[in-house]
This record gives structure tokens, C-alpha cells and sequence, in this order.
């Protein structure tokens, strides 16, 4: 399925075992679905939990990365003599260091070195230290002597391919052919519309800001490489590292129990890991090595900016004819999916006979782009939902209506595959319903500067199935105490809570009795990155699996010491009952053959999905704004999400995802945008918290509303689960833009909606009004 | 309009100008101990000696006059609850108590905190027990990643000793110098009102 390469392997997968018991869809359930504060809450809030950047190691050194302050350059010579003299610095490289001499691939396209002759963007890594303080390591990155042979610089995507534009790569700066998707006939489509409508719009790049820098803590035990890195997969850091540092991955271990956020920016491995690595090596000692905040703004990612042209056709009842999208996003200095699923919800949220999207991927000399939170979804919905409200108005029909009538009950972007459940129909209406859609689209926006307006927007997420492959172990010990062994990393959703509940709710064992460990290559079960949405729906399944496998075997084991036969008996709050005869009873902990064998262990896998379904998450967000006609400020005065993921396994963590995305995406919406100079450095110039506003407590409501459109979908897996973090945040942006829209009256297509762009729109407005 | 026009003025950006002057902020916060003084000058690579009351134990330790109190809590204490984010009084992950207020620790000089009392998250606890803020925090789900939680659990408790019961706007204000990247502000609100209760009830 498109979209899935970004969290799972390549290719296809073979036959992966279906982890014992035959799971039974869940008819009503005990623990799974309520309201449970997470497994690590105490250890999270009591400040026990150790992040990776906690690490401090008996006689660890610190690293740190000399970056490259042009946005296109050649490194002519580097001079670290300096550097060596500065007090506390244990060791220096730089490209020509033989220690160095390693290759890197930003994506398998393009291999480059760990110190490349060439940099493509501001922030490329030219030299590293290690010292006895990080301030000493910070020295020594000043007393670093570098030549640079300073090139020319195009950072915005629009003027990538201008003629005059300077070349980035070979090949020129377009990556391969543009990618052209079409059904149908669009201009047959236009030509049956009643109105058609077309728009430019822009989305400006993102950060992801996760609050814990990226970084890492890396040390040698003669052949054995241990990392302990911030993650959302300890697996692909695994896999990479060992890779290009070409040693088994027998040798490296990398330990990531807790993290401090991602967003997409941590699922793979960065450079920082083979510096750190090179300088342990170097100095045999521990080297902690971590970002400064200046350096995450500059070279581990961003939702690469994307401009999209739209033109819809619409008959006048309803009926969409035609869908026509240009996209050109940009990767940065190397292929990075610039324009990737950003045409995704043109192509499959609304039915559509004729359609053709047409993405184009550019170089620019700006930091590689990486997956962040649904990738392409938000810039693509920004578009979409901005001009379906457009239409509505056109045809004088209410968005929420317009959108119900164009609901698919096929994949149309995926050749009219069936929905193995579709709730965007309940999404959308019920939605409506909640928020009083319909009496507050009647309310006037007020007389005063602060005008009032109403505005939805929906989505749905290409990935959120989840899959294989991924293993996990569960545990029963002879007290009836339980251990879950996985390999993912709880990015912050809750995964390992979940996974409790799961365990619980077949066990019966209560939650405060359940260890989860987890997130470490040394100790735990093989497991993709968690990102996309997919780590509820891919390892919860494997987690019953293996609890139901546990719990054949406490059957047979009660069987035998009840002298009943397993197929009357059952197992319920930790006891193992007769159906037959309730007085015939036994608690886990007395089992007899428990005891002796100290444990009993279940494996489960994770099956593979249903080959002939397309299992999708669905979202209708509905939000109010303020807008001051004379300062051109946004306040969201509330927001309310129904969601369709399939079934709620954890109702306090879902809703928490629900704000969690809400608020992100307010911040697309109102205040985020990376800010470049492109007339005359080509540098970044909002890299800080300061001129990079992510948003605070003020700029988001209190009063949001979590309305779970709850449809279990057993046909896509064994828990009828499916992704929640990202379809959370698509609809969003485009929903604030709509609410302004309805307040003001000025449609305003480029991202953020800050004063400094609304007042002009605002006051040209009033001028043709 | 609702009824926190008075605030509307009171933006992030200013609130953090007066979270941001902390190093400043804790020199005036009390006489320093005469024979504590730093002294005038120091050569470049001398150590000073200081001694760091942090949750109600001294620390005497060599320290350089530029490393924070953020770093000598987390590399040289092992007080590793309070958190690096940005180190430069931005995002609040850093935040702990210097005499009951609210300060960055990341823009908090070492050697300018001694002879005041420090409070990091650790020392909220009692024993093994969560602090009512902690308990708040755990029930309500105030966090996703947690990272930032330590520094917005010491901005709730510094609000709280200073404005026992807070409006919703005062919650609003006082935790604003705080970033959550992963959103749970909703959460966070509900988990202040609720340790405001707590701590009011007699706390635990």
C-alpha cells in the first residue's frame, strides 16, 4: 500500500506465522476501551524515567558537530590544529580522518560521506569533537579553521527548476520524473461541472520539535557498540548503524526505553550516531552526543513546504466532476519525498470519477525533508478542504451536506478497494451534530473587531493498518504477575499501556501487575519504527496472540490439576473457572504446574492484513475562531474532533492523541513556518522557539472535544484497532483556515495564518467590499 | 469577548521576558553569604568552589562560572528530572524552583544559585510517594512523551504556592512559558485545577 515504505521494509514480506490461538473478534471487553492512566506515569512524572539524553556513563565524554553555516558549499580545507590545543578535547575529526571515512545515505538514493567534500544545505556536518564538558567540546567547534568554497543557493521549491537556478545535483534539481496519477477524464469532468473553482495554496515547512533534542549516548565494549538514542525505533537505528559502520548487529545494541518525542524526525538513524560511535572508538571512552536546539531546526527534518494548485469541478447538486492537482514539494539538498502523498486525499477522500494528480519532488539547498506526523496529509487537506468549502459556498450548499454526498464506500485511490470500515459518513455527521454545527453557522460574526466563524474540515490517512512483521513475548509468572517483552518504542502515545490493557483483558491479570519492557535490540522482539499511525493496529494484535497463547496453555494446565476438560473452563480476573460449576475454581497463583514451571511463555506475531481490503482511519473536525478584524489576530475558541480509528483501546490516551493533534495542527494553521533568507544568505533565520512559534497554552482552546466515532473493524485485525496519532492532525489546519474564512470573509491559502499575512488580506478585502 | 481581556496582552513573549531575566532574577532574589562571594575575577579555566542546596540537601562542587544550573543538575548530580530542551529560556523543560518561584535552570548560572533553595521535580516527592502535582499529572494524563512534563509539573507547583486556587486564565498564564510539543494542554489544565484541590485538601 502507498505510503507504508516509510515505516516498513521494502517489498513484500513473506508468509509470517499467525502466532498460535485462532483470536475471536472481542464482543464486549473489561479493560480495553476505558479510561486507564498509562503503565509509566509514575516513573514520567516523578522524573525516575531516564531518556536517553539522561544517560551519564562513569567517564563519558561529550560530542559535538561543526556544521556548515552556507547553504551550498564545497569544504576546501579544514584545520583542526587548533582545536586539538584547546583544553579537554580528547579527540577531532573531520573528512580527511581516516576514522571517518564513511559512507551515508540520506535516503538509499544518493550515498554520500559521513564528512561529504560537498553541502547542500545549512547545517551539514564538516567536523566533530569530543571533549570532557560540552562547553570544551563547544570550544573546540570554534577554534576549527574551515575554507569553504561558497556556492549558490535556491531555497524556495517554486524557483528550483527556474532555468537560472543553480544545480544541486548531476542530474538537475527535479528528483525523477514528476509523478502523474489519473482516472477518468478531467476534462470531460470540467466540462459536465456547473462550477468550477481553482486555487493556488502554500504550506509553509514545518519542524517537528520534539522536546528531547536528538542525540545519543554511544560506547564500545572491545567489538560491542551500545547506543542508548532518543527513537521511535530501535530496530532501524540498529540496522543502519551496523550497516554503514559494516559490523554484525549481533554487535550493536540500541536501547531507547524512553523518548522524548519524534514526530516522524527520529524513525531511522542520523549521522550523530556514526560520530558518536567514531569518537568512542577513538578515545575508548562513552561519548554523549546531543543536539543543540539550533542545530534540530537545521538538519533532522521538516514537513517540507509544498505549493498546490487545485482546480475542482461540481454540478450543482453536489456532485464532484473533476479533481485537478499540481503539487511541487521539495526534498531539500537530497531526495527526501519532498511531494510525497501530498495529492493523497485528492485521490481518495471523495468520490471522483475523474481525477489526476500530478506531484513533483525538487532539490533545494535546505535541510532534507522527513516524514512528519502524516506526511503530505496536512498540506494536502490545507488545499482540498479549503476549496470543497469553496464549492459549498459556490452551490450555496453546507460543507458538512457536500461532503456526505461525495462520501466513498470504495478506495478510489486504490483501484476501488473496499474499506474494510468507513466511519467518515458518522464522522462527519455526528460530528455536525455535537458541535451544533448548523445553529452556529447561523450565528453572525459580531459587530465588534472580533469577528466569530465556524469552519470543518476532514481526512483520512493512507496508512493506519498497521502489519507485520512484529513479534512479541508475554510472560506469566508463577505468582500470576505478567511480563510483556516488545521491541517498540512508546513514542508518547501510550503503546506500552495499551498493550497492558490488552494483556489484562485476556488474563485477567490487573494492570499494576504487568511489566512491560520494551524498546531495547539487546533484550526485546524484533519491531518496525512506531510512526504512521501503525503501532496500535500492528502490535496489539500480536500482544493477544501471545496472551492467548499463554492463556491455552494455563488451560491445559488447570485442566489437567481440575480434572475438566479445557473446553469448560475459563479464565476470568486472574482465575480459572468451570462453566459448568463455578465452585470449581482456581486462582492462577495456586496452579500446581505453574509453580513448578516457573513461567509459561506465549509468542504471538502479528498476521498479515486481508489482502483484499484497504483499512483506513477517517476524521471530521469542527472548530469555532475569533477573529480581530484591526490587529489580525486567530484565537480557536474550541474544537471538536470525531474520529473514526476503529475500536478505542485506551479512551484516556485516545482523547489525549485527539488534543495532542488539534493542537498541532492549530499550530500549521496559526504560527508555525520555517523562515529562510532567500534574497541574499539562503540561511535560516527562524531557528529558535522565539521566531519558530510552536504554539503554548494560549494559543489553543481548553475546550476540546474528543467524540470517538467507534467502529471495531475485525475484518482488518484480531483487536479492530486502527491508527489514531495522525489522522488526528490532518483536517486541522484546514479547518481553522475555513473557520477564518467564515468569520472574515477573506480566503487566506498560504500557511501560517499570522496577522502579518491576514491584515493585508483583510484590509484589501474592505477595500473591494 | 470572555473575560480574560486583561491577559490578552500578556503574551508568551512577555512572560518569558520575565522568566528569561532568571539568572539576573536569582542574584537579586536575596543577599548572597559574604563568605560565599564568587571572587571578582577569575582566570579563564578556574574552577569556583559553590555549595547548591537543591531539595533540601548542600552540594559543595567545583564549578566553571559559565556552566548553568541545568547542567551541574543533570551531569554532575544526576538530578536528571529536569530536562534540556532548548538552553536559551524558550521552552521551559528546564524549569525548577529557586526559593518557590519558577525559574529556567538553563539560564540560571550555577554559581549564582548558591545560597538559595533549590526544588527540582525529585524534590516534590515524599519518599516514594508522588506529590499531589505529580498525582495530578499521572491521573489526568497531562502528557504524552513526558519529556517536558518534569518542568510543567515545577510551573504548575510554582503557581501554585503563589496562587493557591487559580481562575482557568490564571492556569492559562502561569503555564504558558511551558512548551508541550506533543499538545496536552487540555490535559495539563485539567491536572492543575486538579492538584490545586489536592494540595488545598491537605495534599496527598
Amino acid at each position: 500500500m502507498r505510503g507504508d515504505g516509510l515505516y516498513f521494509v521494502e517489498g513484500a514480506l513473506p508468509e509470517t506465522p499467525t502466532g498460535g490461538a485462532q483470536a475471536e473478534a472481542w464482543q464486549t471487553t473489561r479493560v480495553v476501551g476505558t479510561r486507564q492512566p498509562r503503565i509509566d506515569a509514575y516513573e514520567r512524572v516523578s522524573g525516575t524515567a531516564v531518556y536517553p539524553s539522561d544517560v551519564v556513563l562513569p567517564d563519558m565524554l561529550y560530542g559535538a558537530i561543526l556544521r556548515c553555516p552556507h547553504p551550498h558549499a564545497k569544504v576546501k580545507k579544514v584545520d583542526l590544529a587548533s582545536a586539538r590545543s584547546v583544553p579537554g578535547v580528547r579527540a577531532v575529526l573531520a573528512g580527511d580522518s581516516p576514522e571517518a571515512d564513511l559512507r551515508w545515505y540520506y535516503t538509499r538514493q544518493v550515498f554520500t560521506r559521513l564528512f561529504d567534500a560537498t553541502c547542500r544545505f545549512e547545517g551539514e556536518a564538516v567536523a566533530a569533537v569530543a571533549a570532557e564538558t560540552p562547553q570544551q567540546a563547544r570550544d573546540a567547534l570554534r577554534a576549527i579553521r574551515v575554507e569553504y568554497e561558497v556556492l549558490p543557493f535556491v531555497v524556495e521549491e517554486g524557483r528550483a527548476l527556474a532555468s537560472d537556478a543553480p544545480k544541486i545535483a548531476e542530474g538537475g534539481n527535479r528528483v525523477g520524473e514528476p509523478e502523474v496519477y489519473t482516472r477518468g477524464d478531467v476534462a470531460k469532468g470540467f466540462s459536465e461541472a456547473d462550477t468550477v473553482v481553482e486555487r493556488t495554496y502554500r504550506t509553509a515547512a514545518e519542524i517537528h520539535s520534539p522536546m528531547e533534542l536528538h542525540g545519543c549516548v554511544a560506547r564500545w565494549d572491545g567489538p560491542k557498540l551500545t547506543i542508548w538514542e532518543t527513537t521511535q525505533g530501535v530496530y532501524p537505528v540498529q540496522q543502519r548503524v551496523a550497516s554503514l559502520l559494516d559490523i554484525p548487529l549481533s554487535r550493536v545494541r540500541v536501547i531507547g526505553h524512553y523518548m522524548g518525542g519524534g514526530f516522524g524526525s527520529k524513525l531511522s538513524a542520523d549521522k550523530y550516531h556514526l560520530v558518536a560511535a567514531v569518537l568512542a572508538r577513538l578515545t575508548a571512552r562513552p561519548v554523549k552526543l546531543f543536539l543543540s536546539r539550533e542545530e534540530t531546526f537545521r538538519c533532522v527534518g521538516n514537513r517540507p513546504p509544498a505549493t498546490m494548485r487545485l482546480k475542482a469541478g461540481v454540478k450543482k447538486d453536489g456532485t464532484l466532476t473533476a479533481l485537478e492537482m499540481d503539487v511541487v514539494g521539495a526534498s531539500g539538498g537530497y531526495p527526501a519525498g519532498g511531494a510525497s502523498l501530498v495529492d493523497w486525499l485528492v485521490r481518495d477522500l471523495y468520490l471522483c470519477p475523474n481525477v489526476k494528480c500530478t506531484s513533483t519532488d525538487v532539490l533545494t539547498t535546505t535541510g532534507p525533508a522527513r516524514a512528519f506526523r502524516a506526511p503530505g496529509h496536512p498540506q494536502g487537506a490545507w488545499a482540498l478542504e479549503q476549496l470543497v468549502d469553496e464549492l459549498a459556498t459556490a452551490i450555496g450548499m453546507d460543507p458538512v451536506a457536500l461532503r456526505v454526498k461525495n462520501v466513498p464506500a470504495l478506495s478510489q485511490g486504490r483501484d476501488d478497494l473496499p474499506y474494510s470500515t468507513t466511519g467518515l459518513k458518522q464522522c462527519l455527521e455526528e460530528g455536525a451534530r455535537a458541535f451544533g454545527w448548523e445553529e452556529a453557522r447561523r450565528r453572525a460574526p459580531g459587530r465588534g473587531p472580533w469577528k466569530r466563524g465556524v469552519g470543518m474540515a476532514a481526512g483520512t490517512w493512507v496508512a493506519g493498518a498497521g502489519g507485520p512483521p512484529s513479534t512479541v513475548i508475554v510472560k506469566l509468572g508463577a505468582d500470576g504477575s505478567a511480563n510483556l517483552n516488545m521491541g517498540a518504542s512508546d513514542i508518547g502515545t501510550g503503546t506500552k499501556t495499551v498493550m497492558a490493557m490488552v494483556v489484562a483483558e485476556e488474563l485477567g491479570v490487573p494492570l499494576d501487575r504487568i511489566h512491560v519492557e520494551h524498546a531495547d535490540t539487546g533484550t526485546t522482539q524484533y519491531a518496525t519504527a512506531s510512526g504512521g499511525s501503525k503501532t496500535v493496529p500492528t502490535e496489539s494484535p500480536a500482544t493477544r496472540a501471545a496472551a492467548l497463547e499463554v492463556k491455552r496453555q494455563v488451560l491445559d494446565l488447570a485442566a489437567e490439576e481440575l480434572k475438566l476438560p479445557v473446553a469448560e473452563l475459563r479464565l476470568q480476573d486472574g482465575v480459572v473457572t468451570s462453566l459448568k460449576d463455578p465452585a470449581l475454581k482456581k486462582p492462577l497463583a495456586e496452579l500446581g504446574g505453574l509453580r513448578r514451571r516457573g513461567v509459561v511463555v506465549g509468542v504471538g506475531t502479528r498476521a498479515p492484513n486481508p489482502e483484499d481490503l484497504a483499512t483506513c482511519p477517517f476524521a471530521a473536525q469542527f472548530c469555532e475562531v475569533e477573529v480581530n478584524e484591526r490587529t489580525g489576530e486567530v484565537r480557536v475558541l474550541r474544537f471538536l474532533a470525531a474520529q473514526d480509528s476503529g475500536r478505542v483501546m485506551n479512551r484516556l490516551t485516545y482523547d489525549n492523541q485527539v488534543i495532542g493533534g488539534i493542537t498541532m495542527g492549530i499550530g500549521l494553521a496559526l504560527t508555525e513556518a520555517r523562515v529562510l533568507d532567500g534574497a541574499q544568505t539562503g540561511r535560516l533565520v527562524s531557528g529558535n522557539f522565539h521566531d519558530y512559534k510552536l504554539p503554548t497554552m494560549l494559543d489553543v482552546p481548553a475546550d476540546i472535544t474528543s467524540l470517538p466515532v467507534e467502529l471495531p473493524d475485525h475484518r482488518a485485525n484480531s483487536t479492530g484497532a486502527k491508527g489514531l496519532g495522525e489522522p488526528v492532525t490532518i483536517p486541522t489546519a484546514a479547518a481553522v483556515a475555513n473557520a477564518v474564512f467564515a468569520a472574515t470573509g477573506v480566503r487566506v491559502t498560504d500557511s501560517p495564518i499570522s496577522p502579518a499575512r491576514l491584515l493585508p488580506l483583510l484590509a484589501a478585502a474592505r477595500k473591494e467590499g | 469577548m470572555s473575560d480574560d481581556n486583561v491577559t490578552r496582552h500578556l503574551t508568551r513573549r512577555g512572560f518569558l521576558t520575565t522568566v528569561g531575566v532568571g539568572a539576573a532574577g536569582v542574584a537579586a532574589l536575596g543577599p548572597t553569604p559574604a563568605e560565599a562571594a564568587p571572587p571578582a575575577v577569575t582566570e579563564e579555566g578556574d574552577m569556583l568552589r559553590v555549595v547548591l542546596k537543591v531539595n533540601g540537601r548542600e552540594h559543595r562542587l567545583l564549578v566553571e562560572p559559565r556552566w548553568t544550573l541545568l547542567f551541574v543538575l543533570r551531569e554532575r548530580l544526576g538530578l536528571t528530572g529536569s530536562k534540556a530542551g532548548c538552553e536559551r529560556g524558550e521552552c521551559g523543560a528546564c524549569t525548577v524552583l529557586v526559593d518557590g518561584v519558577p525559574r529556567y535552570a538553563c539560564m540560571t548560572l550555577a554559581a549564582e544559585a548558591q545560597g538559595h533553595e533549590i526544588t527540582t521535580v525529585e524534590g516534590l516527592m515524599d519518599g516514594e510517594q508522588l506529590g499531589p502535582v505529580q498525582k495530578a499529572f499521572a491521573e489526568h494524563d497531562a502528557f504524552q512523551c513526558g519529556y517536558c512534563t518534569p518542568g510543567q509539573i515545577m510551573a504548575a507547583e510554582g503557581l501554585l504556592r503563589a496562587t493557591p486556587a487559580p481562575g482557568r486564565e490564571e492556569v492559562r498564564l502561569g503555564m504558558s512559558g511551558n512548551i508541550c510539543r506533543c499538545g496536552a494542554y487540555a490535559h495539563i489544565v485539567q491536572a492543575v485545577e486538579k492538584a490545586a484541590g489536592l494540595r488545598q485538601g491537605g495534599g496527598r
